[in-house]
């Protein structure tokens, strides 16, 4: 198939970015969607252009590392992946596909597609913990049964990969559902209890630093967020940050 | 330069424990002066610089990505071994130490793989301790799977996640000690050259990928974690930024470099779709658990599937060739990786190879759903039941078992692999070679460490399933902090490394002039370009069989790819910006060289073991016949080649290997 697509071009971050128009022929459906940007990029470095820089890494859509704004949607138009995952099967022949950064005051542009996430680095430092020496004689692993629902549950809310679509998504650049997703997994497990109440605080008050917005129960971080991490971890954060609030 | 592995001396089982006893320490005060640099943040790299740290030694941290968390060991899916002996099945660390050298065909060292062994139990202890939410049984004890090449569940898990959830958990520690100071950490960070102060590793020279900028970083000690060479054949499960730059860096500052044939080939990825593929994905090794293994009986059937005329339902079951259960009817299915690879490439080779590019064979469910839903149907009573419900029945079970990784495959395939047989097709994994290490995890340079998948210490010539995560977490949790305080302790009285050196000079000017030629060549051709052409040659005549014709070809062809790479490669943008493709030139570049060796290690390894397969090398009659031979007489060393210049004069250095404590037999699946 044949393509428009308009891409966000910025030179670094202190450039002024703008959109640009760039057209790719004999695109195959079969294509992911970071393979008609390499095509892209080559037939760029082959006219003597820049390519267009663009976060990724692992390609299996696990290490959180691409981050494109495709059609006005994080990771595009499809549900449960990352933007390495998504493929061309889902454009028809003719279409024209504009491609934005993540935008959010906390996610300053580096260049191009490529933003900055080191807020989410700075909130986990805050609490986003255990605090546990590596010593070969911590109890057995076996020591304290943690029930199945709770490890489970625990597992559903650790499983998210820190690629901001959330933040990326929500009208109010929030990025509760990333901080409630870390504050869950510990709140969970009988080992996350001691620290709990710092935990939440601390990593909320980051938060706020940051300059994310606030929540407003609009749900659109679930629905595009690739790991399908459940709006129930944000209404727990709140729950522990009370609790923690009030003790 | 003689190898000496610094084995201690004493019976096996107490090798580690005595060696610990007798170490010189630092005292706490003390740490506080010393700088340890750690290039890499993956298991090995992300629990070493958290342990190091904890210890109060200064630490700098350096990964490519944006966040440690993001480096590739988050992507192992299926768990991690530890000789725990929960499922009371007879596990002890003897039997994992015995599994691991077995299944590495014996070439690894004894004495590091029963140290891996002894401290596997605390990995699991340190990860729950940390918050990794493994799997658990209804009880709310931790549950068990197992993996090929074993007779025992010691496998944990955490979904098909596990690698996400212990680099998370050895991130979190390493945010701790980020918060506390006690390491920086530098993000968007490439490493280019190690820093040499009277044949000592004391630092390095970085670039900074944001702003383009060539920094100097000083340190009492330098490690390096920063992951396989399996890019090598450009299209491998590897991440796309994984590189060899650090390790083959080292090695040219002196490290020697060991084994690099040694390759693991992983039997169940979703094959190439076409020449703009950009990466390999892996499929999880449980699928043979419950999948056939099949290609077309007759020639002209997989012709007409590769022509798209014949569909894969429409042949009837004695139309079909199970080779796996056919060659090997002990193990059928679940034949370790090294030899359910080679059989999917001859089944392919001699043609029967089932969608358009030929390279591909059905892994089939159909008779797991058919076999599940019979059971069902006992279990629930259903009499005579229909052949409608008992797929339906089956299919829920192969769904609540696999379900993530079909929709994986539908996504990327856009068919249903419950209606229609899964294709799959071997793909480079995991390099088992890596930089020499003696029993420190110390290289041939002084202060210059080697850990994780880098190093080539435990996995011999063929790694088993969730023993990797196992080995990059032993070496940084529990191995190198106590090896490299033996070592710090003659450094109490050195003060801070100052960078304003002549060794500092040069190697930042050999690494700026590097770069600057790669912005101002006038070349015609892509990185890429190049790398794909590389990655050609190593995936046809240096991967899954390889034969001495084809070597001496590949390294005259990788020689001269290198060579036109110099003169064409074409790199746009400048130097001091963000620049992904300089960032691939130097990797490429290092690539190039690196594949020659590994073309020459195969050349000189004339037997077959584990992942490296000489077609000269196999057994000529007897039940193994046609089997990959291994020669425990002429070739049980490890290849330890010392940089001379040019890859094809690299020098071999040979550390023979002792087999004490476990006897040498030849694996057998038949």
């Amino acid at each position: 198939m044949n393509l428009t697509l308009k891409i966000w071009r910025q030179k670094d971050s202190n450039a002024k970015g703008q959109m640009v128009d760039y057209k790719v022929t004999d695109i195959s459906e079969h294509m992911s969607f970071l393979e008609m940007m390499d095509v892209l990029n080559e037939q760029l470095v082959n006219a003597g252009e820049e390519p267009v820089a663009f976060d990724h890494d692992c390609r299996e859509g696990i290490c959180g590392m691409c981050s494109m704004y495709i059609n006005g949607e994080a990771h595009g138009p499809d549900r449960g992946i990352t933007t390495c995952q998504l493929h061309m099967r889902m454009f028809k022949d003719g279409d024209t596909i504009t491609i934005e950064p993540f935008r959010a005051a906390a996610f300053p542009v580096i260049k191009d597609l490529v933003v900055d996430r080191m807020a989410f680095e700075r909130i986990q430092q805050a609490g986003g913990y255990i605090s546990v020496n590596t010593s070969g004689n911590t109890q057995d692993a076996n020591a304290i049964p943690i029930s199945k629902h709770a490890a489970d549950e625990a597992m559903d809310a650790a499983t998210c990969i820190g690629c901001g679509a959330c933040v990326a998504t929500c009208k109010n650049s929030s990025a509760m559902l990333f901080v409630g997703a870390k504050v869950s997994q510990y709140a969970l497990l009988p080992q996350g209890q001691v620290e709990a109440a710092d935990r939440v605080k601390n990593m909320v008050a980051q938060m706020d630093l940051e300059g994310f917005g606030n929540c407003t129960n609009t749900g659109a971080c679930e629905v595009e967020c690739p790991k399908g991490i459940s709006l129930d971890n944000i209404a727990r954060m709140n729950r522990e940050l009370m609790k923690a609030n009030i003790s | 330069m003689a190898l000496n592995s610094k084995v201690p001396k004493g019976p096996i089982k107490d090798k580690w424990t005595d060696y610990k006893n007798h170490i010189d320490l630092v005292n706490p005060a003390n740490k506080r002066h010393i700088d340890v640099i750690v290039v890499g943040t993956g298991l090995a790299g992300g629990s070493a610089a958290a342990t190091l740290a904890e210890l109060g030694y200064n630490v700098k941290a350096f990964a490519y990505q944006d966040s440690p968390r993001r480096a590739h060991s988050i992507a192992a899916q299926g768990g991690i071994n530890a000789a725990k002996n929960y499922q009371g099945d007879g596990d002890s660390t003897y039997r994992l130490f015995y599994d691991t050298v077995k299944g590495g065909d014996y070439r690894s060292r004894e004495a590091n793989v029963h140290r891996l062994a002894e401290v596997s139990a605390n990995i699991i202890d340190q990860c729950v301790a940390q918050g990794v939410p493994f799997a658990r049984d209804y009880g709310g004890l931790l549950d068990n799977r197992s993996f090929g090449g074993v007779l025992v569940s010691r496998t944990f898990y955490a979904k098909g996640q596990t690698g996400q959830q212990l680099l998370l958990g050895a991130y979190s520690a390493m945010n701790r000690q980020i918060a506390r100071g006690k390491i920086e950490m530098f993000n968007r960070h490439e490493m280019l050259d190690v820093v040499k102060v009277d044949g000592k590793a004391r630092g390095i020279i970085a670039r900074n990928l944001i702003t383009g900028e060539i920094e100097r970083h000083s340190a009492h000690a330098v490690v390096i974690a920063t992951g396989g060479y399996g890019n090598v054949y450009f299209l491998s499960t590897n991440a796309m930024g994984s590189n060899a730059t650090a390790a083959w860096k080292i090695h040219k500052k002196g490290a020697y470099f060991a084994n690099p044939c040694y390759t693991q080939i992983h039997p169940t990825c979703i094959p190439r779709s076409g020449d703009y593929q950009s990466k390999l994905t892996l499929m999880s090794e449980s699928l043979r658990n419950d999948g056939r293994i099949w290609v077309p009986k007759k020639i002209e059937d997989a012709q007409a599937i590769q022509q798209g005329k014949l569909k894969p339902t429409d042949l009837a079951e004695e139309d079909r060739d199970y080779y796996l259960e056919r060659r090997y009817p002990a193990f059928g299915n679940l034949v370790p990786r090294d030899v359910a690879s080679r059989a999917a490439k001859e089944r392919c080779d001699a043609g029967f190879g089932v969608n358009a590019t030929g390279e591909a064979v059905y892994l089939d469910f159909a008779a797991a759903i058919e076999r599940y839903g019979k059971e069902q149907a006992k279990i629930q009573n259903i009499d005579n039941p229909s052949g409608g419900k008992i797929y339906e029945l089956g299919q829920a079970i192969v769904e609540a078992k696999y379900g993530n990784l079909f929709q994986m495959y539908e996504k990327i395939v856009d068919e249903n692999p419950y209606e229609t047989p899964m294709m799959i097709y071997p793909a480079t994994h995991y390099t088992m070679g890596g930089v020499w290490v003696d029993y420190n995890l110390m290289t041939t340079v002084e202060g210059l460490y080697c850990i994780g998948e880098a190093n080539f210490s435990d996995h011999g010539a063929n790694r088993l399933g969730a023993s990797a995560l196992m080995q990059g977490l032993a070496d940084g949790y529990f191995v190198l902090p106590y090896t490299i305080g033996d070592y710090l302790s003659n450094d109490i009285r050195t003060g801070k490394i100052p960078t304003d050196t002549k060794e500092f000079d040069d190697a930042e000017k050999e690494v700026k002039d590097r770069i600057n030629f790669f912005t101002n060549n006038k070349g015609t051709k892509s990185v890429d370009h190049f790398h794909k052409r590389l990655g050609k040659v190593m995936w046809d005549k240096v991967g899954m069989a390889r034969n001495e014709k084809g070597l001496k070809e590949a390294m005259a062809e990788i020689k001269a790819i290198r060579e036109e790479f110099w003169k064409e490669v074409k790199v746009p943008g400048s130097a001091n910006e963000m620049n992904p493709e300089l960032e691939k030139a130097g990797r490429v570049a290092d690539f190039l060289e690196l594949g020659e060796l590994f073309a020459k290690d195969a050349l000189v390894r004339e037997e077959s073991c584990g992942g490296h397969f000489r077609e000269e090398s196999v057994e000529l009659d007897g039940p193994q016949k046609g089997e990959a031979k291994r020669n425990d007489e002429d070739f049980a060393f490890v290849s330890a080649w010392e940089y001379k210049g040019e890859p094809a004069d690299a020098v071999l250095h040979k550390e023979e290997l002792e087999f004490n404590d476990i006897e040498l037999k030849q694996r057998s699946y038949k």
